[in-house]
């Protein structure tokens, strides 16, 4: 066995009882620190299977945002513990066991890891991603090509799904302000945390700049507007943390978030009717350049990246400051 | 053959421990950490698909000739974002029943449900 | 401008929810929301007339060719769907103007007509899309705006509700991405037209039984088929009116059009029904459904979660249909997916203006409401005879259509089950008239009642407060849909027309 395999089942052995251990941990916030780690481990296998995209988006949104709404759930309902009735047990594990057995029956079927006649490998659409996509794009990340121009319809529907989410959570979340809340939001570091503020104070330009970096880098390496928008949003949530709401909302108050998180989706959306305006089909970036087509690929695929960026960073921040907002009400 | 299967088997066995913390908790938030298990599971089995012995990640590079197949890690990107979206949209909807029920167990919410309709 | 109406047939709607965002005004939301439901209407008329003979539309995404890209499709089996998302939101729009007003608060009202529109998106993404991944990304638009909108219902147990919907509804979406998963192994592809023309290749295949299988069962969840049906009930019973009325009438029927364009289109009858007990399963499922779906909604004590299990005893007759995978038996199918839509729209709609006067949707308080609402309860008892099946109302129709298709078949198990829960429907229907026109309110006096459930609203945080007069929207809505409902039981032709043309489609072949 190669040192790659055995990597990757170090990993994979890991990933198994770290899952086993959630499942058994009666304190729900040492379940939620540790499903941080599944998804970190996770994303370490990611890039042993040559998914270097995948694996920083799930390391900045699986073991980065989900724990920290993990964390304000649990700091938000007061709730410590959590115990297996009985009773559910045997339904689920029945449930789960036929599961397993339907999947591995399906797996005597499927090609093995890694085999390069796999259907998945041989067919045509692999050459146009790979091969095709350098003169028609001229962007050396295919994922990004793939994601960005190919399959730019999906990735508007998963720019609607944040949007969704993001209202989604507003609409619960968002309530009239009381007194009290006001007054909570200026007192919110009480402690002198001063290393923390220090640090969080200085890095805190390098976060922004290297958000916007992954975003216009996302062409050439791993990147693009999700991983950019996490890390924007991130680097605020950061300051709201230490700070507290009220001097972060002097910046970025919660109307501009609003705001900004359906201008994304209209930029988004916008493109693809302006080139349906310049006599193309939808989300067809030919249309810009039609001299120079893989021209127009590129600025298509920037703008969209921005527009996914800044729905993304907004809700992010929203969904968090309408979180903290709420605090624990009885 | 069955070596390279066993990767599959693991993923496999991911996949269930997250649904079966799903289903057997009462606990809402334990409800959803184990959702997120089972979700994360899925989309391995889904890079797993892609991937190619001896290649290297999708980024057209001088020299390399093998790549890994980009189609999977895009649809795993995509599955990713809808993951956190429904985790953030379930958070919210717990907490709003932490604040109605005063609890966040699903059994103790259901039997302080009953106990309203038996007394009208 | 036509040629690009199957990708503005989604995108309008997608940016209408953007725009409700941006505005300032609850009248300029609902303004913009009504646009987006009165522009889906048009175009999936324009597509219906372009399809009418059976032709199909292919609508590249972003210019790429299938199947490198993301392609549109349109034939006759889902411009149905179209047609019924565009009547649904139209009427959604006209009366949600009031409903709306009453149920949600105000500094909500926008985000809700933006969450109203992604819903809206999402169902017709899922209805025109050519390719399997996609259908799953919409699939979880829809459900996530579904999710929130639920939540917001009066009661806290729409919390409750919502909540199990969620964890529910997401195992069974990711049941579906695993079955794509592993179809797209086997194969290689997500574009549905490419995985019909390699499937075959790969017959007999044990991935691809496990494809089919997990996405049977995942679009089942979001079908409600018994015994997956557990978060129906909660979900249609306590989410606001207006949601309750789109949901109850398209919600499940698009899950149950996905999942005949897998059967049918992608895996073939032959994988699915022939190789696979498929067909046998649904039958079963089905049947379980009608009996226990009419069944129990004689025990129920509100109006609108009696509607909510007597939608699962209907969604199982229509899956029914399907399963017989004949010409016949999907055009049956068809036929109730349409006249369940109008009915049971009616009947939630009606529900909501009961909540609107009388506070609460409760059996009991519906005591003499013949005598005190007469045209609203008409409505109710029209439409409640077609649940049952009564000549000459549309729900005889198509009960007959499916009666033809089972004896077709020689499934005269099913047909006895079909008739027992016409029967089990008689029942509730008979105690809905019973208390509405059989029984009169504890208080002859009906201002005092008004007067009492005021009393009880201002103590409950949850209730609605009393209103005098039924908006005209509401009103014309409910009685829209009631009097439709008749008349496509009187003059079938259009919904037959289009439910025929859908199982030609599907099927290969002509229903008789």
């Amino acid at each position: 066995m190669s040192s790659l395999d055995l990597a990757e089942a170090v990993l994979l052995g890991i990933l198994l009882v770290t899952a086993l251990a959630i499942t058994r941990a009666r304190s729900l916030f040492v379940a939620a620190m540790l499903g941080g780690l599944f998804s970190l481990v996770t994303a370490s296998l990611f890039v042993l299977l040559d998914a270097v995209d995948v694996a920083f988006t799930e390391a900045a949104v699986g073991a980065g945002i989900s724990t920290v709404l993990f964390i304000t759930a649990l700091a938000l309902t007061n709730s410590q513990e959590a115990t297996t009735p009985r009773r559910r047990v045997i339904p689920a594990g029945l449930v789960a066991v036929l599961a397993t057995a339907g999947l591995i029956y399906a797996s005597f079927d499927l090609p093995g890891v890694g085999d390069p006649d796999s259907p998945v490998q041989t067919h045509p659409i692999t050459d146009t991603y790979l091969r095709e996509s350098q003169q028609d794009l001229h962007v050396p990340n295919t994922v990004t090509g793939v994601l960005a121009s190919y399959r730019g319809y999906d990735t508007l529907g998963e720019v609607v799904v944040i949007f969704t989410a993001g209202i989604g959570v507003l609409l619960l979340m968002l309530g009239p302000r009381r007194p009290a809340d006001e007054a909570r939001d200026r007192a919110y570091l009480q402690a002198e945390y001063r290393v923390l503020r220090v640090v969080s104070k200085t890095l805190m330009p390098f976060i922004l700049l290297f958000a916007l970096y992954v975003l216009l880098h996302g062409e050439y390496g791993p990147g693009g507007g999700f991983q950019a928008g996490v890390i924007f949003g991130a680097g605020f949530i950061l300051y709201t943390l230490m700070f507290g709401l009220a001097a972060v909302q002097r910046v970025l108050p919660m109307r501009t978030l609003v705001v900004l998180v359906a201008v994304g989706v209209l930029i988004y959306a916008g493109v693809g009717v302006a080139t349906m305006a310049l006599g193309g089909g939808f989300l067809d970036y030919n249309e810009f350049n039609p001299g120079n087509p893989s021209g127009g690929q590129v600025a298509g695929i920037l703008l969209i990246e921005v527009g996914v960026g800044i729905t993304v960073a907004a809700v992010m921040v929203a969904m968090f400051y309408s979180l903290i907002r709420r605090g624990v009400r009885r | 053959m069955t070596a390279t299967h066993y990767t599959y088997w693991i993923i496999f066995a991911l996949m269930m421990i997250g649904l079966y913390a799903v289903m057997s908790h009462g606990n809402l938030v334990k409800k959803l950490i184990g959702l997120n298990i089972f979700q994360v599971a899925v989309f391995m089995f889904f890079i797993s698909l892609g991937r190619v012995d001896g290649g290297s990640p999708p980024i057209i590079t001088e020299g390399i000739e093998v790549y890994s197949h980009p189609l999977p890690h895009v649809l795993i990107l995509t599955a990713i974002v809808v993951g956190v979206a429904t985790t953030s949209v379930g958070v919210a909807i717990a907490i709003r029943i932490y604040e109605a029920y005063g609890t966040v167990e699903e059994d103790n919410a259901l039997a302080r449900d009953a106990a309203e309709e038996a007394a009208e | 401008m036509i040629s690009q109406l199957p990708a503005l047939q989604v995108v309008v709607p997608l940016v209408s929810a953007a725009g409700c965002v941006l505005l300032r005004s609850a009248f300029g939301a609902w303004l913009l929301f009504s646009f987006a439901a009165a522009a889906s209407l048009v175009t999936a008329v324009v597509l219906t007339v372009q399809v009418w003979d059976g032709d199909v539309i292919r609508y590249e995404m972003g210019g790429w060719p299938a199947p490198a890209g993301i392609e549109l499709v349109i034939d006759q089996a889902n411009v149905v769907v179209l047609l019924l998302l565009g009547v649904i939101a139209v009427i959604a729009a006209a009366y949600g103007r009031r409903s709306i007003e009453v149920e949600v608060p105000l500094r909500r009202v926008r985000m809700f007509y933006a969450a109203l529109c992604l819903l809206l998106t999402g169902l017709l993404g899922i209805a025109v899309t050519g390719d399997a991944f996609n259908l799953f990304v919409f699939l979880e638009i829809s459900s996530l705006s579904s999710y929130a909108l639920i939540a917001l219902g009066r009661r806290r147990r729409a919390l409750l509700a919502a909540f199990q919907y969620l964890v529910i509804g997401t195992v069974g979406g990711t049941f579906l991405l695993i079955g794509v998963g592993l179809a797209f192994a086997v194969t290689g592809t997500l574009n549905m037209a490419d995985l019909a023309d390699r499937l075959p290749g790969v017959a007999g295949n044990r991935a691809v039984t496990g494809a089919v299988v997990f996405i049977f069962v995942g679009l089942a969840i979001k079908m409600a088929v018994f015994p997956l049906h557990a978060w129906l009930p909660g979900a249609y019973s306590e989410a606001p009116s207006v949601v309750g009325v789109v949901l109850a009438a398209v919600g499940t029927k698009v899950a149950i059009y996905a999942f005949a364009r897998f059967a049918f289109t992608v895996f073939g009858i032959d994988v699915v029904f022939t190789d696979l007990p498929i067909g046998e399963a649904i039958l079963v499922v089905g049947s379980l459904a009608m009996l226990a779906g009419a069944g129990v909604a004689c025990f129920q004590q509100d109006f609108k979660r009696l509607l909510a299990w007597s939608s699962i005893g209907q969604v199982g007759m229509i899956v029914t249909g399907i399963g017989l995978a004949t010409a016949s038996g999907v055009s049956a199918a068809y036929l109730h997916i349409i006249n369940h839509a109008i009915i049971k729209g009616a009947l939630f709609a009606a529900a909501g203006i009961l909540l609107l006067r009388l506070g609460s949707t409760s059996l009991d308080s519906m005591a003499g409401l013949g005598r005190r609402m007469p045209l609203t309860f008409g409505a109710v008892v029209v439409a409640g005879l077609g649940l049952i099946g009564v000549p000459p109302t549309a729900g005889f129709a198509s009960k007959w259509a499916m009666a033809a298709a089972l004896v077709e078949d020689d499934q005269w198990l099913i047909l006895a089950v079909m008739l027992a829960s016409s029967l089990l429907a008689m029942v509730y229907v008979g105690r809905i008239v019973e208390v509405g026109w059989f029984r009169t309110p504890a208080n002859l006096d009906g201002q005092t009642l008004q007067n009492s459930e005021q009393a009880t609203a201002g103590a409950n945080p949850g209730a609605v407060r009393v209103h005098e007069q039924t908006s005209l929207l509401m009103a014309g809505s409910v009685a829209l849909l009631a009097v439709a409902s008749v008349y496509f039981g009187i003059d079938a032709s259009l919904p037959s027309g289009l439910a025929d043309g859908a199982a030609r489609i599907l099927t290969g072949g002509s229903a008789p």
